[in-house]
């Protein structure tokens, strides 16, 4: 039996080829119809909710009546402007704050550069428990303050190295250059090293910025003020455990049908990820695997 | 400002001197460090806790010293403990035999595709779940397969027996099985795909002339080229083993009840946190601290033994 040869390997037969595909399909669907399903069912009439039970996969028409009474001010519009505070906040100074230590962790002859990058390493090698965690952050005075969803996960040691791998491998004539023109370590850095890093910041700072959106376990833990809580746990209350939302939640009067109102939460929560995934999609894979292959 | 020397010039300044020189990257480094050390390596300290009767409002100087005492719950086998540990147990088997390979195979899949388009396609939407939370995931699968979910509203419109899957304490750990092999399998694939892209296509020509077949390739070329790596990330698994997915498991405890899903973070962090047996809960977690670092050490050991090289040289 002869076979096409593609890179010297023999063209595999088709009913392999067919049965490889399928797999593949059934993978691919099983990850997009729940998307399909949730989005459908928010924007979807209320009639054809009711008739269905549930999730609509095809909505006849679109309405849009559960993200106005969303957006109409109460737990949820609260929420969100929670989960956009900690996400931007967080970001700038998880980046900020990485970049700087990355950066002085990579420029040769750093005296103190041996120490803390093995401290920077040794983290990542255990995970503090749970209770002791807890007691520094209240003992921080973070119980209850949004900050305690920002600051105990400000720095990533595996972003850290990332990073660290990157500004290592800028060429050093750069840096000197302009140290030679004059330039301190710290115009260096925000005006030679950080321009030059652009595709390394984009990447790290969706990482972080996905971290800080999807934070839930921070959330639980910390926050016991309702008034506080972030997307997470209002999908949580209001999603997982069912709990009805009434109009005094919503601040509307207009009440959609429970489960359009609750996928269109579901979906505020998705789409931001869902927006910035193209983009994040490009870089990611470099991202990773310099930190992978360095660390 | 001291001129900045290439390497052994520098050595000849006392520490304080190089200190004093590097400060401003000292300034750089700070913040991140301080805030390592306060949540990572203080965290440490405060396990102290362990070994003593700690009572909030005392603090941890002001509390009485426990000795072991604390330990007793797990070494006199508090029921409730045997069940957190039995689970966690269970979970951590279904992990290692079941979620560990899977991203192997769909690498191996994925990677044997002929068509560049199909299989960029294909890693788009599979990677995508991974960036959803573990609420998002939870919610998902309810809207699903739970009891108003997608699939039993089907069957119930055909005429069909419903199937009870959400809140079914006996397929609660499939289910969660099910669920982190949904969000992370395809996301876990990048590390093997970019093993697989550094084996030289040499190799497969030659085992092919030697009139090697597809599977033969497989087991002779393809496998041993991703030994490495699936040695590393076994290991680096082995020291999160018995973390078997704290967010998951607390946002499905209520429907399922403790039975099934207690598993030794949520009893640490039902104990401690809501329930105020800080002392035992604090003992707890640093057991499974310790069991997990032992592991590692273990599992690296075993990897020079065989000649690999594990996640450190020796």
């Amino acid at each position: 039996m002869t076979r096409r040869i593609v890179n010297g390997v023999p063209m595999p037969s088709w009913p392999m080829r067919i049965f490889k595909g399928l797999v593949l399909l059934v993978f691919c669907v099983a990850v997009i119809i729940p998307f399909v399903g949730v989005i459908s069912t928010s924007v979807a009439p209320n009639q054809q909710i009711n008739e269905s039970g549930g999730l609509v996969l095809f909505p006849k028409s679109v309405n849009f009546g559960a993200y106005e009474s969303l957006f109409a001010g109460g737990v949820v519009t609260r929420a969100l402007v929670v989960s956009v505070f900690v996400t931007v906040v967080g970001t700038l100074l998880s980046l900020t704050v990485s970049c700087l230590l990355a950066y002085a962790l990579a420029r040769p002859g750093f005296s103190a550069g041996r120490p803390i990058l093995l401290i920077v390493l040794f983290s990542m090698l255990f995970s503090p428990g749970i209770i002791p965690t807890y007691l520094v952050v209240k003992g921080a005075g973070l119980l209850d303050s949004l900050w305690a969803l920002i600051v105990p996960t400000m720095v990533s040691a595996f972003n850290v190295i990332v990073l660290r791998a990157f500004f290592g491998n800028l060429p050093a004539e750069i840096t000197e250059s302009a140290r030679i023109d004059g330039a301190g370590e710290l115009k260096t850095f925000a005006f030679i090293v950080m321009p030059l890093s652009k595709a390394v910041l984009s990447v790290i700072g969706l990482f972080y910025a996905v971290a800080y959106w999807n934070a839930f376990f921070s959330a639980l833990l910390y926050l016991n003020d309702s008034s506080k809580w972030p997307l997470q746990l209002v999908l949580r209350t209001y999603v997982i455990n069912d709990t009805q939302l009434g109009s005094a939640e919503l601040g509307t009067e207009m009440l959609p049908p429970q489960a359009s109102i609750q996928m269109a939460i579901l979906v505020i929560s998705i789409v931001p990820i869902l927006l910035v995934y193209p983009f994040l999609q490009r870089h990611f894979a470099k991202g990773v695997l310099t930190g992978a292959v360095k660390g | 400002m001291l001129q900045r020397t290439k390497s052994g010039a520098g050595s000849r300044l006392s520490l304080g001197q190089r200190l004093l020189r590097d400060r401003v990257l000292l300034l750089f480094a700070l913040p991140g460090t301080l805030l390592i050390l306060a949540f990572h390596y203080l965290p440490l300290l405060g396990n102290v806790i362990a070994f003593k009767d700690y009572q909030p409002f005392l603090g941890i100087g002001g509390s009485d010293w426990a000795g072991f005492g604390n330990f007793a719950v797990i070494f006199n086998g508090d029921p409730a403990f045997l069940r957190a540990l039995k689970n966690t147990l269970i979970l951590t088997a279904l992990q290692s035999l079941i979620v560990f390979p899977a991203p192997i195979l769909l690498a191996l899949l994925l990677n044997s595709l002929f068509s560049e388009r199909i299989k960029r396609v294909a890693q788009s939407i599979l990677y995508l779940p991974h960036f959803m939370s573990w609420v998002i995931v939870v919610a998902l699968f309810q809207q699903m397969l739970g009891g108003s979910g997608l699939l039993n509203n089907y069957l119930r419109s055909h005429d069909l027996a419903t199937l009870n899957i959400i809140g079914n304490s006996e397929l609660f750990h499939i289910l969660l099985t099910s669920q982190i092999i949904w969000k992370d399998t395809g996301w876990a694939t990048i590390l093997f795909l970019a093993a697989l892209s550094q084996i030289d296509s040499q190799l497969y020509e030659a085992a092919s002339v030697d009139g090697a077949s597809r599977m033969r390739q497989l087991w002779h070329v393809t496998l041993p080229g991703l030994r490495g790596i699936i040695i590393l990330l076994f290991i680096l698994r082995l020291g999160d083993s018995l973390t078997v997915g704290f967010e998951q498991i607390i946002l499905q405890q209520a429907a399922v009840g403790r039975e099934v899903s207690e598993v030794l973070d949520t009893y640490v962090y039902n104990n401690g946190i809501l329930g105020g047996a800080w002392g035992i809960a604090a003992a707890v977690g640093l057991v499974k601290g310790i069991v997990g670092v032992v592991l590692v050490l273990a599992a690296n050991k075993v990897a020079h033994i065989f000649g690999e090289q594990g996640v450190y040289s020796r």
